[in-house]
């Protein structure tokens, strides 16, 4: 266990506890970095398409993780960037200029349904959010003009800097493209929460009551907290656009909205980590389910035919069971285990135990 | 006439949503929790109700089949309550949201195996027979979910508002301390309301599958009962039915006289529209408290 003496204030809120945690974090970023080099091309495909979920985790982290809002709608939000960047692009705007872009117009949009939302409350909120979501599908088709409707929209590689970058044709500068866009959503989340707005969004998802009592302008905060959110929604929308190719309506709808959600509550919710764990376990749970469907057709000699839902089924059971027995997710579970280690042989049972709060209603304020 | 005609089917439908979001608004009346896996238990319930009925399965006659159903549907809710909704208390309304919408993914996964995939109806008395008044023509299945609606609706009613047990449910949920200070035994209210959400959605199910066909991806009018529920402003029971049967109506009238295109919308236009201008419905229970 590393025990560190800080002795300022800015030490306290370094990103990183020390130095060795530091270079423990830039080891992981160049084993991933080269990730080209020790991968397939296949799964480097799955690695990226992993990142781009991460990157959308992040931004529903944001709102739900940190500031505490529900949101099933965030697909809206991953189609409306999705869409922007594209139009952008076939406007002859370069891509460089077009992305970030479509983050800033997803994030203007965004504050746009705050403004009714901030009224709402918990589950009030949550249906808002799954309604947009739902209602996104037919404005797509409705605004076929710039969105291709029902046939939906074609897209090819991007140019940055002269290179042609594809999925494609090129899949390492396109891995690198979005890791890079990963990182520096990464590095902006870790100093957002470092800074008083960060903090400010923790202390409204704990207690708005408090946090209006310490001076926190709640309405600007949430406000502000939808606006980051669905900018970062924005740029994985615009690279899930990228890296499928060919998207329509039908793409983005509220299955996507849900298992964003979910992905970043099994993830654990409040953590940056989670973020990525969940998008792991999202990214590559067709996979483990396909080979595991092979080992269960190899021993019983069944076939291993395609089972509607089983996806979907499998994935509610693993939720179910987190939400019981692990609410704060992989990154929860990983804290206590490396927590047993460190206290060894002093770790207690209840050590991560919550407060339990008896239940009051909302109908009667 | 075609108008009549529109209202009819209307009011059947809507009253489909009604009884979903009745299921709603039970468990939210009694647990202030939200269950978004309603829509999937009516799913079940039908299933389970053509399961007993229908000549491929198990074929016992209707009336014999019918309490069986709604009984293996009290129990499952309860059996949800008692294995997985009580661990939850004392957690926060989100974790009682996401979990029912998994629990949702896992009904419909369990539903399209046992079933299959393939649109079903159940074999009922009332099937094919109709009542004609002039030019009306009245499926005699529409008029019976009707009445039974306005019926459950009612009951429910006076039973929240009358009885000891329903005022207990009343108390537990607007302060679960105080409730068990004055001796209301709160975790078995809870599942009481559960199971009673599970038949509710059995009689929804039923209904449902007698008027039309039912597949696993049924579960998903859940979302339009939710605009039934928030219309009616989550929390009143009559406002519930009335939710659903605004929702029920505008659906064909909005297909009729709306173009194409736009006319789906309107269910969700209207729950975005009264969530942001009235966030508590049209019938809501808010009431200001006093100190």
């Amino acid at each position: 266990m590393r025990i560190v003496f800080k002795t300022d204030y800015m030490q306290d809120i370094r990103p990183w506890k020390d130095r060795y945690q530091l270079v423990l974090y830039l080891i992981l970023l160049t084993v991933v970095a080269a990730a080209p080099w020790w991968l397939d091309e296949f799964y480097l495909g799955e690695l990226t398409n992993v990142l781009i979920w991460a990157i959308a985790g992040l931004g529903l982290m944001i709102l739900t993780g940190h500031t505490g809002q529900v949101s099933l709608g965030h697909a809206a939000f991953l189609a409306f960037g999705c869409y922007a960047n594209v139009a952008l692009i076939e406007a002859g705007v370069p891509f460089l200029v077009a992305f970030p872009l479509a983050g800033i117009l997803t994030g203007i949009a965004g504050v746009t349904v705050a403004i009714p939302a901030l009224r709402l409350h918990g589950i009030y909120l949550a249906i808002f959010t799954m309604a947009l979501s739902i209602l996104m599908d037919d404005i797509i088709v409705l605004s076929e003009p710039i969105t291709g409707g029902v046939a939906g929209k074609y897209v090819g590689g991007v140019e940055i800097f002269g290179h042609l970058v594809d999925r494609w044709g090129t899949p390492d500068q396109f891995f690198w493209l979005v890791l890079t866009v990963a990182v520096l959503v990464t590095l902006g989340y870790i100093n957002l929460l470092r800074a008083p707005l960060g903090r400010s969004f923790i202390a409204v998802r704990d207690s708005e009551v408090s946090a209006q009592a310490m001076g926190i302008d709640i309405a600007r905060t949430k406000m502000i907290s939808f606006a980051l959110s669905c900018a970062v929604t924005g740029w994985a929308g615009a690279l899930m656009g990228l890296f499928a190719g060919a998207f329509n309506n039908e793409t983005f709808s509220v299955l996507i909205s849900i298992q964003l959600l979910m992905m970043i509550v099994i993830g654990g919710l409040g953590s940056i980590h989670g973020a990525f764990l969940g998008a792991i376990v999202i990214g590559f749970l067709p996979q483990f389910l396909s080979i595991s469907k092979e080992y269960a057709g190899a021993l019983f000699g069944g076939s291993t035919v395609a089972i509607p839902g089983l996806e979907f089924g499998i994935f509610g059971m693993i939720l179910i069971a987190f939400i019981l027995f692990e609410p704060m997710g992989i990154y929860g579970r990983w804290l206590k285990i490396r927590t047993w280690f460190e206290l060894f042989p002093f770790y207690r049972k209840d050590m991560f135990k919550r407060q339990k709060s008896y239940l009051k209603t909302e109908r009667l304020r | 006439m075609d108008n009549a005609q529109l209202l009819i089917s209307g009011l059947a439908n809507g009253c489909v949503y009604g009884l979903i979001a009745l299921g709603f608004v039970l468990i939210y009346k009694a647990t202030e929790a939200v269950n978004f896996a309603q829509g999937d238990f009516m799913m079940l319930g039908a299933f389970v109700s053509i399961g007993l009925t229908n000549t491929e399965y198990m074929g016992l006659p209707f009336w014999l089949a019918l309490p069986i159903s709604l009984g293996i549907m009290g129990a499952l809710g309860y059996l949800l309550d008692r294995l997985i909704i009580r661990r939850l208390f004392g957690e926060s309304q989100t974790a009682v949201v996401i979990l029912t919408i998994a629990l949702g993914f896992v009904i419909r996964f369990v539903a399209g195996l046992i079933w299959g995939h393939e649109p079903q109806t159940l074999q009922n008395p009332l099937a094919g027979k109709d009542l004609r008044f002039g030019g009306l023509v009245l499926g005699l299945e529409d008029v019976a979910v009707i009445v039974v609606t306005i019926l459950l609706t009612w009951g429910l009613y006076v039973f929240f508002k009358r009885s000891k047990l329903g005022l207990a449910m009343q108390g537990a949920s607007q302060n679960q301390l105080a409730a068990y200070y004055m001796g209301v035994p709160v975790k078995r209210v809870q599942g009481f309301i559960w199971a009673l959400a599970g038949v509710v959605a059995g009689i929804a199910g039923i209904l449902f599958a007698a008027k039309g066909a039912v597949d696993p991806t049924t579960g998903l009018l859940g979302i339009k009962a939710f605009a039934a529920a928030v219309i009616g402003g989550f929390g009143s029971l009559p406002g519930a039915l009335a939710g659903g049967l605004i929702v029920g109506v505008i659906e064909p009238f909005a297909s009729r006289y709306i173009a194409a295109g736009y006319s789906q919308i309107a269910p969700y236009a209207l729950l975005l529209a009264v969530l942001i201008f009235r966030p508590n419905g049209l019938f809501s229970q808010v009431r200001v408290k006093k100190v």
